[in-house]
């Protein structure tokens, strides 16, 4: 019997796993942004002295992954697996990246939700007594995203206003069995929702409904309140689809002030990015650095995590196909053990 | 997921297992019925669509519209008057005013090329929009960006054949209507 | 003066399809207003409105890619004149011919002397 599921879509963590540690390696504009003293590594230029940005991406999160087992003081080949993805086709960055780790490994796409998929599989994982230490890592690339998805970077286009900027960042998390620091109780997995937005620069219309549809999912499945969270916070819906999650929320009679995104948190005001970041690398240079750091000192000490993704592709867009969204909610918990205290 | 979404699916996996299990006329009828509740199942789809994007019509950021327009008219008019510069100094090598446009075209075109290069007119686009992009160095800028962009896939299947992507649908279509045009004046 | 003209034409015709962009719900490409605007100047060039907008404006009708359009309607014109079909299916791309090669050998050079900068 299914005894640690409950609800429609959702499960409970018993053992609570553990996110031990974290790194984000993040480009120049990126570490320009206002989290930029909370990253562990920021390049240079989006070359990284690589011969390709596809190559630049790849070192990245593989630097991302290294600083944050360091951090727990684990070497790579120490993870029972590893789990990430990445925007670009065939999964390319994840799978270069994990050549280098003598880590089993498992590839995944969701687009910019694949932080959130990673981390629900990695709590899976350690929860069912499959392993002690998962990695759980995703990445992106703005220069190497907009090739493949919209123009090449040196043509003249002019950008919407509803288009976010693709973030150029890695953000891996080391997921453990443990007891103290940022735990995972419950996690619900969504469903893939398409309300028939066409315009691939107004992908944080197309995700809206797709948070909106998991949060309540969430919210009913552990019969929480939005209250008992701190912060509910998207992947990366970006300021153009976060007002749309706010107005979709109160049709719902869903209080929304605790709500936050990702997206907003990555660039300044004045770096002309229009509705904010996106990409897989954007929920996850922001978990970590902004609000994991910080969740020990908050009143209810929880939060909850709904990484959001569009599943674009170029190939259905130009057949006149919409764009479907999904999002993937985790419930954090930092919590203090009892041997530590 | 509505009650009716799931009730259409309900029948729909109804129907697709009797259409899969039946032969000849009966299977015909079966399928009939799907496609029904195919179509039934995308007028939903497509509905809801409809309702979102006029609700979310109401919030959207709205487009700069009198800033995009000075913009896109000051820069195609500055590239234009430019080009008409090269004209005059063409002419003035004694060229005929055609020889001088063709060669004026010529050099804004190797402008386009050089300032994408440079990594400075997608700045410049950014901005200007149309301005940038109806002039004919945004013909140019369409092909050397496609190119530059692809050289690290190789110089046959990266810049030779990316190099097409923006100039294929141009040179097409302009061939295209011209022929037309020219059998047109033919004709009548 | 002619200056001027030609900032005005073809500011003005920038301008018009930056309207197309901005008030169209489509999400309007460099290719589509591209392809649009060659297409349209051809078809313009045709029923013998061009000439008077290049006769008045200069440049400001020539540099943009409808002037392109006019230019290869232009050339099918006189082919089919001369030589009948064979004439019209060779005049437009011969008198386009300078401005697509250019095209393409600066796109090439760009692509070998540059690196793109993201």
């Amino acid at each position: 019997m299914a005894v640690k599921k409950i609800g429609g879509q959702s499960l409970v963590f018993e053992s609570r796993p553990c996110v031990a540690s974290w790194a984000a390696v993040v480009g120049p504009m990126e570490g320009e942004g206002p989290l930029k003293s909370e990253y562990d590594m920021i390049m240079k230029d989006s070359l990284f002295d690589q011969d390709s940005w596809e190559k630049a991406e790849q070192k990245m999160m593989q630097y991302s992954i290294e600083l944050a087992l360091k951090k727990a003081d684990r070497l790579p080949w120490e993870m029972d697996y590893l789990l990430g993805g990445d925007l670009l086709n065939q999964i390319i960055t994840a799978n270069f990246t994990a050549r280098v780790f003598g880590a089993p490994f498992l590839g995944l796409y969701g687009a910019c939700s694949t932080l959130a998929e990673g981390m629900i599989l990695a709590g899976i994982l350690i929860d069912g007594g499959y392993g002690d230490s998962v990695g759980a890592a995703s990445c992106s690339h703005h220069d190497t995203a907009e090739r493949q998805l919209r123009f090449p970077t040196e043509m003249g286009v002019q950008r919407s206003q509803t288009a976010q900027w693709t973030v150029t960042g890695s953000g891996a998390y080391l997921i453990r069995s443990g007891e103290t620091g940022v735990r995972m109780t419950h996690a619900t997995v969504g469903k893939v929702v398409d309300y028939g937005v066409k315009n691939a620069s107004d992908m944080g219309s197309a995700m809206a409904p797709a948070a909106l549809d998991t949060i309540r999912a969430h919210l009913e499945d552990t019969g929480r309140n939005a209250a008992d969270y701190d912060y509910i916070i998207t992947g990366d819906l970006g300021r153009r689809g976060f007002d749309s999650l706010k107005t979709l929320m109160a049709e719902e009679d869903l209080p929304a002030n605790n709500l936050t995104d990702c997206g907003l948190h990555v660039y300044g005001g004045n770096q002309d990015t229009h509705s904010g970041a996106s990409g897989c690398g954007c929920s996850a240079i922001v978990m970590g650095p902004r609000f994991f750091k910080e969740m020990r000192r908050w009143p209810r000490k929880k939060l909850l995590f709904a990484g959001t993704g569009a599943l674009l592709s170029p190939l259905t867009s130009f057949q006149g196909e919409s764009i479907p969204g999904i999002a993937h909610a985790i419930a954090f918990e930092w919590t203090e053990g009892e041997n530590s205290k | 997921m509505t009650d009716q979404e799931r009730e259409l699916l309900r029948r729909h996996q109804d129907v697709l297992a009797r259409e899969a299990g039946s032969r000849g006329r009966e299977r015909a009828r079966w399928a009939e019925k799907r496609k029904e509740i195919e179509q039934a199942q995308d007028a939903l789809l497509r509905e809801r669509g409809r309702l979102y994007l006029v609700r979310s019509s109401k919030t959207a950021a709205k487009v700069p519209l009198v800033k995009n327009m000075l913009w896109a008219f000051g820069v195609g008019g500055v590239i234009c008057s430019v080009g008409q510069g090269f004209v005059f100094l063409f002419q003035r090598f004694g060229l005929a005013l055609k020889d001088a446009s063709a060669a004026s075209t010529c050099v804004l075109i190797a402008i386009g090329a050089f300032l994408t290069g440079l990594g400075v007119y997608d700045d410049i686009g950014k901005r200007a929009g149309a301005g940038s992009i109806v002039p004919v160095t945004g013909f140019s800028n369409s092909i050397s960006s496609a190119a530059l962009e692809f050289k690290r896939e190789g110089f046959l299947y990266g810049v030779g054949a990316k190099i097409f992507t923006v100039a294929g649908p141009v040179i097409l279509y302009g061939v295209a209507v011209s022929i037309v045009v020219g059998l047109v004046d033919l004709l009548f | 003066m002619m200056l001027l003209k030609a900032f005005l034409l073809g500011g003005l015709i920038c301008l018009a399809a930056q309207l197309c962009m901005d008030l169209t719900p489509f999400q309007v490409t460099p290719a589509h207003v591209l392809v649009g605007m060659v297409a349209l100047g051809a078809v313009l060039s045709g029923l013998g409105l061009y000439q008077p907008l290049l006769d008045w404006g200069g440049s400001g009708a020539s540099v943009p890619l409808s002037g392109f359009g006019h230019v290869m309607a232009q050339g099918a014109i006189e082919g089919a004149r001369e030589d009948g079909l064979m004439g019209a299916l060779r005049g437009g791309l011969t008198a386009g011919a300078a401005g697509i090669s250019a095209a393409l050998l600066t796109g090439f050079c760009a692509s070998v002397f540059f690196k793109p900068k993201g």
